[in-house]
């Protein structure tokens, strides 16, 4: 049965930018809300619940970061964050409340439109399909029922700690995972700190999948906050 | 007369201007003048003040003797006054003016009365007169009462008249410097009866009064001087006006005065004399006194008197001099030549007549050789007999002197007994004892050379001359022969000793030179103000044989003590405000001014060329050093050394920063060429092609389309790093940066920046050669990551497409060695170092036509900076730019716990 197309809610404060993401979002058959301020957001988002939130972090009314937290206290939707380049910092608080992707201003409309497609799969996936047992991107395909990786069909050999945090990114392929994430799921809890693991296990891993670990076509750095697995 | 002597002279006229523009920052001062207390001078200058008030202008009293006068009362009332400073003094309590509170209150006209009153002790200025200048200095007018008997040239006279001395005086400059000068005149009749009805004082005060100061004919007299003083300053107010308008007229001309100072008190006169003379004259004067070389450097009462004399003089505005000389009127004339003096006064002075007859009279001389020199005597006597300067203290020494001199003629009589049993001439016993003479002469000085000669004579008569051992002389020519052997021996001594203390004068006056010398050539050669004021204050310490303190005002106008931390000096608190007063008013105050003495140290400002630029204090271990007009002219020269020298070299300092300025302003200038043009073309390029992208005429192919939109995404990239580079570099030279240091493996920051570019990088293999057991390093990421993209981005930019670039990494001793090599064209040679200034723009152009903006390069230098590490380049012997990253590792990265066992299930 065909739903009706994903209503997407549009929180920033520019309106230029406005401007051209409604151009490409309505060419890509997108519904479109769009708020000027965080109040206003917060309020859209109550009448008329987003399938994905795009939320710019600087806001005149509001932070950003508020804003998003307040949605997340009981919006499931993914909610991708536009940030300016020297905000870092925020970047990855915004993760740490929940956010599911950043993009840093200026940006292609391409690779918008590109995470606002991964996002909205994963949030299909969580919604309810059983998760595929194989996973595969280009080259590389990960069996997760047999827990065997294979590149160009030929089998890599991995430590268990090296799986476990392949299988992490293959879970949420396409999606930016922050060190800390990844470090507690794969580390446990009491480990969250300690990146310098999670690079040195990241870096073996590439040497074994990456044909050059560093140009890497799979594992990709997203510098300062963590990483993502490509997805074709 | 020719038309150039009807025009005044520059110089005056300078002057004149200097006079006018000193008025206008100052505040002005009237002052009422009166010929005694009671002729309602405070009347008048409340009456005045009640009028200004009525004007509008702000009003305040500052101080005004409370005579209980009810005239006076009813004018005070309703005017401003401030509350009198409470000071104690010897168990009483005395009213004084509250200067502070008046600088503070700050009002536009204050009114002082009383301006010869002496302050008590404790208050900053000996005088009120000096606390009237400071207010004017602060640019208050003030409005004060004088009596014409506080005039310090008219004291000696009015001492005359009335019998009566005056000690508080006011210097006549403060009279003459006043803006305006109201008499207040009443008739000697008049003033009697006003005090009998007793409206001056008291009852029995007035009668008193009546009976001493108050006589008619004194106040006759009185009235007659104040009367006199007004119509001086009328006429000179007159003749101002006349110059002004330079109306051809009796023309004063450039008359100098000079006046011969000595010990005697009867100088004190002279020096009132002169002051009146040269205010007559309106000529300037300079008072001299004139020291024989054999007194230079003998503390004694006489120098002690002289000194004071000079010191008055100085407060009666005359410019003072010690000259130095054997011959007094040859010393003084010599000088007065040197300074074009006119008019020489002098004291007549009271000689013995066959005194005078032996060395001739200093006024004698003066008459003869003055030439076109004025010469006035002045009758001295009038303040009593000279005083005989109190004997200084005999020297504890002299017992033993003169037990020398009784052996060297115990010596002289055995080797002239010697002489006599060997039958020599008797000439050769003379020359024996004269010789005597000569040696007491050259080793104890004058008197017991004196006693040689006369024991001498006496033993030569005693032992050698018939009848032996008797003072009796049998042949009577023996007695010229003693006549003439005293007459030797006294000469002798005279001429020694002279010698003597020439040579100790000469020694003394050498000490100065050399003292001021070393001075010049030791602030000569250093620089950096530390130093100068360092060793300032240790020559002065060494000079004075004192301590010192240097005072060194800062940019913000805060005085700091820059030498003498540990001193007296700095321990006692006043001195420090004592310093401070002295810059702001470029005068010497504290110990023997009349400023704040209760100072423990003397204060003289810092004034160089063009500003003041703080003070010296000096506290030498004989306090009584710096009575010595000599000494403190030292001091002054020095002062004057010292600020020169810190002068020139902040000048020199000076020269420097406004050099970097202009080197930053040419930066600035630069980066806004390269910067405005860097951010216009992109912006053009992308106005154009999306502008003829909404125009789509008829024959734009979707070729064309495609090609204007990828000329707008690829402009938008290029401005895009732009404006990142400039806040890089903005925020790596606010100096904000704090690095954000992590364990890192270089292969993902590597992999990182590639990711970035890989646009960029699409035409150009990148071979990564990190080994695999490559250690962790302490970076921070981001930053570091930028250094690769600047290096890769130029790569990708100046090498020909194909070419390829190599990055490897390699650890070196306790350094990491990173490279990123081109095979391009390389860099020029010899800009090696330059290629990493900022704003530094190669000759290399890209092949789109483009050239950087000369930022990249030196924010990867900014940034290896931040590290602690280096960035180089050189050209590859095969072709290509390598660039070298230095990373310090000295820190070991915390170890990793792997694990080894294959996680698959199967195979």
């Amino acid at each position: 049965m065909p739903t009706a197309a994903p209503l997407i809610l549009l929180v920033e404060d520019e309106a230029p930018i406005r401007r051209f993401l409604r151009a490409s979002l309505a060419g890509e058959g997108y519904r479109l809300a769009e708020a000027d301020t965080g109040r206003q957001g917060l309020r859209l988002a109550t009448q008329q619940p987003p399938d994905l939130v795009i939320l710019d972090l600087g806001l005149p009314d509001m932070d950003g970061q508020e804003v998003l937290q307040q949605l997340r206290e009981w919006l499931k939707a993914p909610i991708v964050i536009l940030s300016a380049r020297d905000q870092e910092k925020q970047k990855i608080a915004a993760f740490d409340l929940g956010a599911d992707d950043y993009l840093t201003k200026p940006f292609g409309t391409g690779e918008l439109l590109a995470r606002i497609r991964v996002a909205l799969r994963h949030a299909a996936r969580v919604e309810g399909e059983r998760e595929s047992t194989t996973f595969e991107s280009q080259a590389l395909r990960v069996d997760l029922a047999n827990r065997r990786v294979f590149v160009n069909d030929r089998e890599i050999h991995v430590t268990p700690l090296e799986y476990k945090l392949l299988t992490t990114l293959v879970r949420h392929a396409g999606k930016v995972l922050t060190h800390r994430f990844l470090l507690k799921e794969v580390w446990g809890p009491h480990h969250a700190h300690e990146t310098h693991y999670l690079r040195v296990f990241m870096a073996n891993l590439r040497r074994k999948i990456e044909a050059d670990p560093a140009q890497p076509l799979y594992l990709l750095t997203e510098q300062g906050v963590g990483y993502r697995l490509a997805v074709d | 007369m020719s038309q150039a002597d009807t025009r005044p002279n520059p110089d005056e006229l300078l002057a004149r201007v200097k006079a006018e523009e000193s008025r206008s920052g100052r505040g002005k001062l009237k002052i009422f003048f009166g010929y005694a207390a009671g002729v309602g001078k405070t009347y008048a200058m409340l009456e005045a003040a009640r009028r200004e008030k009525e004007e509008g202008v702000d009003v305040v009293v500052g101080y005004v003797e409370p005579h209980g006068r009810p005239e006076t009362e009813a004018l005070l009332a309703g005017l401003e006054a401030l509350p009198p400073k409470m000071a104690p003094y010897g168990g009483v309590v005395l009213r004084e003016f509250d200067l502070d509170a008046a600088l503070k209150r700050k009002p536009r006209l204050i009114l002082i009365d009383e301006l010869a009153h002496t302050n008590a002790e404790g208050l900053r200025h000996a005088k009120r007169w000096q606390d009237v200048q400071e207010l004017r200095d602060a640019g208050i007018d003030v409005y004060a009462t004088l009596n014409v008997q506080h005039l310090e040239s008219l004291n000696d006279v009015i001492a005359q008249i009335t019998t009566v001395v005056v000690r508080e005086t006011v210097p006549d400059a403060v009279l003459e410097e006043a803006d305006e000068i109201e008499l207040i005149d009443l008739t000697p009749e008049e003033l009697i009866d006003r005090l009998k009805a007793g409206k001056v004082y008291l009852r029995q005060q007035a009668e008193r009064a009546l009976e001493n100061f108050f006589q008619k004919s004194n106040l006759q007299a009185l009235r007659e001087l104040s009367l006199r003083q007004a119509a001086q300053r009328l006429q000179k107010d007159v003749d101002a006006a006349r110059r002004d308008k330079a109306v051809a007229a009796p023309w004063a001309t450039n008359e100098r005065l000079l006046v011969c100072v000595g010990p005697s008190p009867t100088s004190m006169k002279l020096i009132r004399t002169a002051r009146r003379m040269a205010a007559a004259f309106g000529a300037e004067w300079i008072a001299v006194a004139v020291e024989q070389p054999l007194a230079v450097g003998h503390p004694s009462a006489t120098r002690e008197q002289i000194s004071q004399h000079l010191r008055l003089a100085e407060r009666l505005g005359a410019e003072t001099r010690m000259l130095i000389g054997e011959k007094v009127a040859d010393t003084v004339l010599d000088f007065a030549r040197q300074r074009n003096v006119t008019k020489i006064v002098v004291g007549k002075t009271a000689l013995s007549r066959w005194k005078r007859l032996f060395f001739g009279n200093v006024v004698d001389q003066l008459l003869d050789k003055s030439g076109e020199i004025d010469v006035y005597v002045i009758r001295g006597e009038a303040e009593g007999r000279p005083r005989r300067p109190v004997p200084t203290q005999p020297p504890a020494v002299v017992w033993r002197q003169y037990a020398a001199t009784a052996g060297v003629v115990v010596i002289c009589g055995l080797v002239g007994a010697l002489f006599h049993r060997l039958r020599l001439a008797e000439a050769n016993l003379l020359m024996v004892f004269l010789l005597g003479v000569v040696v007491v002469a050259n080793r104890f000085g004058r008197w017991p050379a004196v006693v040689c000669a006369i024991a001498n004579v006496l033993v030569f008569d005693f032992f050698f001359v018939q009848p032996y051992f008797s003072f009796a002389v049998s042949d009577a020519e023996y007695l010229f022969t003693f006549a003439v052997m005293l007459g030797i021996g006294l000469l002798i001594s005279v001429l020694t000793v002279r010698i003597r203390e020439q040579l100790k004068a000469s020694q003394l006056i050498e000490a100065r030179t050399a003292a001021l010398f070393r001075l010049t050539k030791q602030l000569g050669e250093l620089s950096g103000t530390e130093f100068l004021a360092q060793s300032a204050g240790r020559q002065l310490q060494e000079i004075f044989d004192a301590e010192a303190v240097v005072y060194l005002r800062e940019q913000d106008d805060r005085l700091v003590l820059r030498f003498g931390d540990w001193t007296s000096i700095v321990a006692q608190a006043t001195n420090s405000v004592v310093a401070q007063w002295v810059t702001d008013h470029d005068q010497p105050a504290g110990a023997g001014t009349d400023t704040l003495p209760s100072a423990t140290a003397l204060f003289v400002p810092l004034i160089g060329s063009q500003e003041t630029l703080g003070a010296v204090g000096v506290k030498p271990r004989d306090p009584q050093r710096f009575m010595d007009p000599e000494q403190r002219r030292l001091l002054q020269t020095c002062a004057s050394l010292i600020a020169l020298s810190i002068e020139r070299d902040l000048s020199i300092l000076k020269a420097h920063e406004a050099q970097l300025q202009v080197q930053a302003e040419q930066l600035r200038n630069s980066l806004l060429s390269s910067v405005s043009h860097d951010l216009r073309t992109p912006l053009a390029v992308i106005a154009g092609a999306s502008s003829s992208l909404l125009d789509a005429s008829p024959g734009q192919t979707p070729e064309t389309r495609r090609e204007l939109l990828e000329t707008i995404v690829e402009e938008s990239r290029r401005l895009t790093r732009l404006v990142d580079k400039l806040l890089d570099m903005t925020r790596l030279e606010s100096g904000k940066v704090v690095l954000n240091k992590q364990w890192h493996v270089l292969e993902e920051i590597v992999g990182s920046a590639l990711n970035r570019l890989r646009h960029d990088l699409k035409d150009h293999p990148v071979r990564v050669e990190i080994p695999p057991e490559f250690p962790l390093l302490s970076i921070d990421s981001e930053l570091l990551e930028q250094v690769f993209f600047n290096l890769l981005e130029n790569a990708a930019r100046y090498t020909p497409p194909g070419s390829e670039i190599e990055i490897s990494a390699r650890p070196i001793g306790a350094e990491i060695e990173i490279t990123v090599a081109d095979a391009g064209p390389g860099i020029p040679t010899g800009s090696e170092l330059r290629i990493f200034e900022k704003f530094f723009r190669g000759p290399a152009i890209a092949p789109d036509g483009r050239r950087g903006a000369g930022l990249g390069l030196s924010i990867c230098k900014a940034i290896m900076q931040a590290h602690g590490g280096q960035i180089r380049v050189r050209n590859r012997p095969e072709g290509g730019a390598e660039f070298t990253l230095l990373l310090p590792y000295v820190e070991v990265a915390p170890p990793v716990k792997l694990d080894a066992a294959p996680a698959a299930g199967g195979a």
